[in-house]
């Protein structure tokens, strides 16, 4: 594998630095059936990759990417690639920029197959200041070096990447943490490294989660001219109370100056979070908010409601009875009024809690729902891949090591922070191809349902089935000639409603007739 | 011993005759004629004779069924205190094949002549020191080491010693040298708790007399009234001894007035000590020496043995606790079973010190142990009468069997533990026959049992044995009480062959129109409190449909109620209220009083229209209104919301007497759901999916097994 791409990078010298990768020759013949292409090829034994302690070897990875660098010889130094790198940026920033994406994301994009395609996630774990409702894995550093985070992002990019065999990277999730506080220059460089290590097209989507007071406008333009093309800023409230209650550093105001920032630099493609059901909040004052943001804002929308989580501020403050319990009952009625609102501005709801107009879906969210591959990269970053370039043959859950420190020391010593690796069974993920694609407005198509289980139709699973068959009845289910989906009112109540479905296809799973085993 | 004379003391007898008549169903108007009279009680225990097993109207203290212990001591503590040799025995499970006779030297007994010889117990209210006077009194006769530490050395159990209580009773022969002369002195420990009376009464069938404990601080509380009258009508002498003298409230002359005011036991006879740091303890040893009659038997006369409790012990079969009223009986004699006519041949007598030790043979007036090879505790019937091969005996009149009070059901946590703990079950009540057991299941719960209690502490403490010895858990389910019909179809009469009939389970409740009439067991309640607090208990007990029998002052600010309670009024929470209430300070105790008509009606409870079977109970008419509600409350906070409305309803056939709704999910959806969060959603997925198949469905309403155990569990915490 390392042998063919240096061959193919000295051989093939590009024009631009994202387009400029070529595809790396395919060495399994391609079905050429696009996303067709199974997960999974059948008749391989299901079993993780070689390295049985979850660490593999790593070639010089590094001299591999110089190697790649077009038009350079393989030990040319970074100081000399400065220049080619900015113009490198600007132009596929542009190009990112105008490209819009089909009304139906996620549907046949390019002839790679799905197991050499894969969206990549870093985590950025650092915050400023812990918000009380947040228990994602994040830290309150006193200094950051950055450079060794830095290089640590790009080694664990190009080992992931190098290990799922992936060719074609079809977007880039910077999130947090809070990563609008890394330096432009930390993101230049991973994407620098995808794009040198497999296919990274102009148009990829590449996001970055900023916080309203990291991100000024010149630090914007920075991020646009490194590759960043679509920004999603952690608004959360347009009350000022709130967002104290919420422990955000930034006010209404900044959040709101923000965002006008943000619409400059990333037209078109710039989403918001809203919280809903806070503590004390009430419907006709959050509805205020939603309608003023709907004024404001670009072509996309996230409503989040409050979940409290164990171990945050917010949980204990609840417990101790210094802040009212959030009521689910305002919270089900702020989300029923606010997808109201949203659908008559012209959003599409086209996940449980994301909403987009004039097409302006998150592709890279879209491959968790329709469960496509994706490398995580970074403290406890989540993945699910195929380790290919390891000759693995089974979609692997990975999760990285959580504390950056320790992180950085693995990627360090193994070139990744690999922490755990889980084989994902045929039917663990079935499971997770029904219980994510129902969170979506499409829901499961039966096209999409093939690619992972060519059997089993989901005519055969659903339609004797009795509950299944109340939850059509009730209308909170649809299966029909397009596929199996929730109809408007089922999306808000889809957790009750997973339950049957998955122990119907267990059910089912377990009085199939075993398939014969090809290949063995 | 002294009884209290009839005429002289108005107040208190007035008490005692209506505790009694009340006890015998006997109605009379109260006051000091009627007592001499009425008393039947009184008339059978004036026979005189010393070994009287008296009381035919009182299940507990006639219900004396076996609660044996010793074979059952698995998850004991290990560090047992007391180096004796049965207690080496014990930690060295290897040498429990050998007889102990073989390792011992053998007492002779024939060197305690039946003048020689004292059978008393002690009796207390709970936490009033009995344990503690008897590891005194067990140190001081040199039975266990006094260097050591012990501490309630008697009660063996772990349950016993975690609620510092004495639930089965153990035997200790002391002996001690007085006067120049040696004395056997058997003390029978015996539990505190009314639950357990059946036990201090088969104890008090062994004895001639008590030690009446009562606390220097608390005075006299509703276990001590309960325990004096059973060792009063047994004919017993009663030394009352205050103990906790030491402690800083401590005002044993009050309680020595308290003494005098409700038993009419004047004030010097009261013995002052503190167990606790051993002040005039032995002053106690001399009164059981001076105060209490010698057993009146006859060595000359054939073999006459009472079985008074029993053990099972897995190498050796059953031990029986034995008191002889005649004859002798060692080692090779071939005795007979009264009950059975089945032959044995001693293998082994002894006398308990505490624990087992061998002699060459046991004479009439001791208590000891014999082994017979007797495979099975209920060839060892509690009450029946061993005598000699060839030479039969009148039988001593026996004891009738525990009856249970208070039912519950039982059911592994886990159907695959079923096995398990139906083994658990099986070896707890070989050793505790007062538990009754019969299978039953539940469409919730699975496969189970209903079994029957003599009590709820019984419950509780049957409950935790089986947790701490036999590492079960289990679910129980609120107590009910054994509900009796009349009944008046006479199709329903052949089809049970009798006319009255016991329910014990609510799904058999006859509809009323096949019968005369309903009845519930009822009892007659003691309640002593300082008098702060009585009016908030007379309302308490008027909640409860309890009927006042009582009221008088123990002394200036103490006063003990009487009032005939409906069981089931009292079976799940009344002691925790009446002890919320008064801060702690009331006591409470109870006797069987039979039974009493009442309108019973069956409650059902509908989940949309369809009824729940496992939660169909019977309830007094009065109380269905609450008692429904409750229930529905209780479902509506453990029922997970659906995706429809579910309506909980309370139903006295076909009326509705109360109403919950569970509203349905609007959102149930999980907000967020990225790449890192997708193995935690797939795994609450996956337990929710398990979670789903072990559903109850009721219609089309799904019931986890959870929002029944919290329905039908007896809550603990209120």
């Amino acid at each position: 594998m390392r042998k063919d791409g240096r061959a193919a990078a000295v051989s093939a010298p590009v024009p631009s630095r994202w387009r400029c990768g070529p595809e790396p020759s395919r060495r399994r013949s391609d079905t050429g059936r696009g996303h067709a292409a199974p997960f999974l090829p059948p008749g391989r034994p299901t079993r993780p990759g070689s390295a049985h302690t979850g660490r593999f070897a790593l070639g010089s990875s590094r001299s591999r990417v110089l190697a790649r660098a077009p038009g350079r010889p393989a030990t040319a130094g970074g100081t000399a690639l400065r220049g080619v790198q900015a113009r490198g940026w600007v132009k596929a920033g542009k190009m990112a920029q105008r490209r819009r994406l089909a009304e139906d994301a996620g549907g046949p994009r390019g002839p790679t197959p799905g197991s050499q395609r894969a969206a990549l996630y870093v985590h950025w774990p650092y915050c400023e200041k812990r918000c009380s409702y947040c228990n994602f894995n994040k830290y309150i550093p006193r200094g950051v070096d950055e450079a060794a985070m830095r290089r640590c992002l790009v080694t664990e990019a190009q080992t992931l990447l190098q290990l799922s065999g992936v060719r074609r990277v079809e977007s880039v999730f910077f999130g947090g943490g809070t990563p609008s506080l890394a330096s432009p220059h930390t993101v230049a460089a991973v994407l620098e490294a995808v794009a040198q290590a497999t296919h990274l097209p102009a148009d990829s989507e590449v996001t970055l989660e900023a916080n309203p007071t990291s991100a000024p406008s010149s630090r914007l333009a920075a991020f646009r001219a490194a590759g960043v093309n679509r920004l999603s800023i952690g608004l959360q409230s347009l009350d000022d109370t709130e967002l104290q209650l919420l422990g955000r550093t930034h006010s209404a105001s900044e959040a709101l100056q923000m965002l006008a920032e943000a619409r400059r630099h990333f037209p078109g493609r710039v989403s918001v979070d809203l919280m809903l059901g806070l503590p004390a909040q009430h419907v006709g004052p959050w509805l205020g908010q939603l309608r003023k943001l709907l004024r404001l804002c670009d072509d996309h929308v996230s409503l989040y409601q409050l979940s409290l989580e164990r171990g945050t501020a917010l949980f204990t403050q609840v417990q101790q009875g210094a802040l009212p319990a959030p009521d689910p009952e305002l919270a089900a009625e702020m989300y029923q009024e606010g997808r109201a609102v949203l659908r008559e501005a012209g959003f599409r709801q086209y996940e449980v809690s994301n909403f987009a107009r004039n097409g302006a879906l998150s592709t890279h969210n879209w491959t968790y729902w329709q469960c496509g591959q994706y490398l995580g990269v970074g403290p406890g970053a989540h993945g699910r891949f195929i380790p290919q370039g390891a000759g693995g043959h089974t979609r692997e859950a990975r999760i990285q090591t959580l504390e950056p420190d320790s992180w950085m020391k693995e990627v360090t010593l193994f070139g990744h922070g690999t922490r755990r690796r889980v084989p994902l069974g045929e039917l663990a993920l079935l499971e997770e191809v029904l219980a994510m694609g129902l969170r979506t407005d499409v829901g499961i198509t039966h096209q999409h349902w093939q690619q992972f289980e060519p059997q089993l139709t989901l005519w055969d699973l659903f339609v004797a089935d009795k509950e299944v068959q109340e939850l059509l009845e009730q209308g909170l289910l649809l299966l029909d000639h397009r596929g199996l989906r929730c109809s408007w009112e089922g999306l808000a109540v889809l957790d009750s409603m997973l339950p049957t479905l998955l122990s119907r296809l267990q059910e089912a799973w377990q009085q199939r007739t075993p398939s014969p085993v090809p290949g063995g | 011993m002294r009884r209290p004379d009839v005429s002289e003391s108005p107040s208190v007898l007035g008490v005692l005759s209506r505790s009694l008549r009340g006890r015998l169903g006997g109605n009379g108007g109260g006051g000091d004629g009627a007592v001499a009279s009425l008393d039947p009680l009184l008339t059978i225990l004036s026979r005189g004779e010393m070994w009287t097993l008296a009381g035919q109207g009182c299940w507990r203290r006639c219900a004396l069924a076996a609660w044996a212990t010793r074979a059952v001591r698995r998850g004991l503590p290990a560090p047992r205190p007391a180096p004796t040799r049965g207690a080496a025995a014990e930690s060295k499970p290897p040498d429990r094949s050998y007889s102990s006779a073989d390792r011992k030297e053998k007492i002779d007994m024939s060197r305690f002549p039946v003048e020689n010889t004292r059978n008393f117990s002690i009796i207390a209210h709970v936490d009033h020191g009995k344990s503690t006077l008897a590891d005194r009194l067990l140190e001081l006769t040199g039975a266990i080491d006094k260097t050591k530490n012990n501490k309630q050395v008697l009660d063996k159990l772990q349950v016993e010693r975690e609620r510092g209580i004495t639930v089965k009773a153990q035997t200790a022969s002391l002996f001690y040298d007085y006067e120049g002369k040696q004395y056997l002195l058997n003390l029978i420990d015996t539990p505190g708790h009314v639950d357990f009376s059946y036990e201090v009464s088969r104890s008090l069938s062994a004895c001639q007399g008590v030690l009446l404990v009562v606390d220097a601080n608390e005075g006299i509380q509703a276990q001590t009234v309960a325990n004096f009258f059973l060792a009063f009508e047994a004919q017993l002498s009663v030394i009352p001894v205050i103990n906790k003298i030491d402690l800083k409230n401590a005002d044993p002359e009050r309680v020595e007035k308290q003494i005098e005011k409700v038993f009419d036991i004047p004030s010097d006879e009261c013995i002052k000590i503190s167990a606790k740091l051993g002040t005039n303890v032995e002053s106690v040893l001399q009164a059981v020496i001076k105060r209490i009659p010698p057993p009146k038997v006859h060595r000359k006369n054939p073999l006459r043995a009472l079985v008074f409790d029993s053990t099972f012990d897995q190498y050796r079969g059953v031990i029986a606790n034995v008191a002889l009223f005649d004859g002798v009986v060692s080692k090779g004699d071939k005795i007979v079973s009264a009950h059975t006519q089945k032959t044995y041949e001693v293998n082994e007598v002894g006398v308990l010190n505490p624990n087992e030790q061998p002699t060459h043979k046991l004479y009439a007036g001791q208590v000891g142990y014999l082994i017979a090879g007797m495979k099975d505790v209920t060839e060892a019937q509690i009450g029946d009468t061993l005598y000699l091969h060839k030479q039969p005996v009148e039988p001593l009149p026996g004891f009738k069997s525990a009856k249970p009070m208070v039912f519950a059901g039982m059911y592994p946590i886990d159907q695959s533990e079923y096995n398990n703990l139906k083994s658990a079950i099986e070896k707890l009540t070989l050793n505790d026959s007062s538990v009754t057991v019969h299978r039953d299941s539940s469409l919730a719960l699975g496969a189970g049992w209903r079994l029957g209690f003599l009590g709820l502490l019984h419950m509780e403490v049957f409950n935790q044995r089986l947790e701490q010895e036999y590492n079960a858990s289990v679910i129980l389910t609120t107590p009910t009480v054994p509900y009796k019909a009349v009944l008046s179809s006479a199709k329903l009469i052949k089809e049970y062959r009798e006319k009255e009939i016991t329910i014990i389970n609510p799904a058999q409740f006859p509809d009323k129109s096949k019968v005369t009439e309903y009845l519930e067991p009822i009892v007659l309640g003691t309640i002593i409190t300082p008098d702060e607090y009585t009016g908030k208990i007379m309302m308490l007990c008027q909640a409860r449909r309890a009927v006042q029998k009582n009221m008088m002052y123990v002394d200036q600010n103490r006063i003990m109620l009487k009032y005939l309670f409906p069981l089931n009024e009292i079976v799940v929470d009344f002691y925790d209220s009446l002890k919320s209430l008064s801060s702690g300070y009331a006591s409470f105790d109870y006797e069987d009083a039979g039974y009493q008509t009442a309108e019973l009606v069956k409650m059902d409870i509908l989940l949309n229209g369809n009824i729940v079977e496992e939660l169909v109970t019977v309830v007094h008419k009065d109380k269905a209104y609450s008692a429904g509600k409750a229930i529905c409350e209780r479902l509506k906070d453990s029922l997970p919301r659906q995706l429809f409305e579910i309506a909980i309803q309370a139903a006295l056939g076909s009326k509705i007497i109360a109403r919950e709704t569970v509203k349905a999910y609007r959102k149930n959806v999980l907000a967020k759901c990225y790449g890192g969060d997708i193995t935690r959603k797939m795994k609450l997925l996956k337990r929710q999916t398990e979670g789903k198949k072990k559903l109850r469905k009721v219609g089309n309403v799904e019931v986890p097994k959870d929002a029944f155990i919290k329905v039908l569990k007896t809550q603990s915490d209120k």
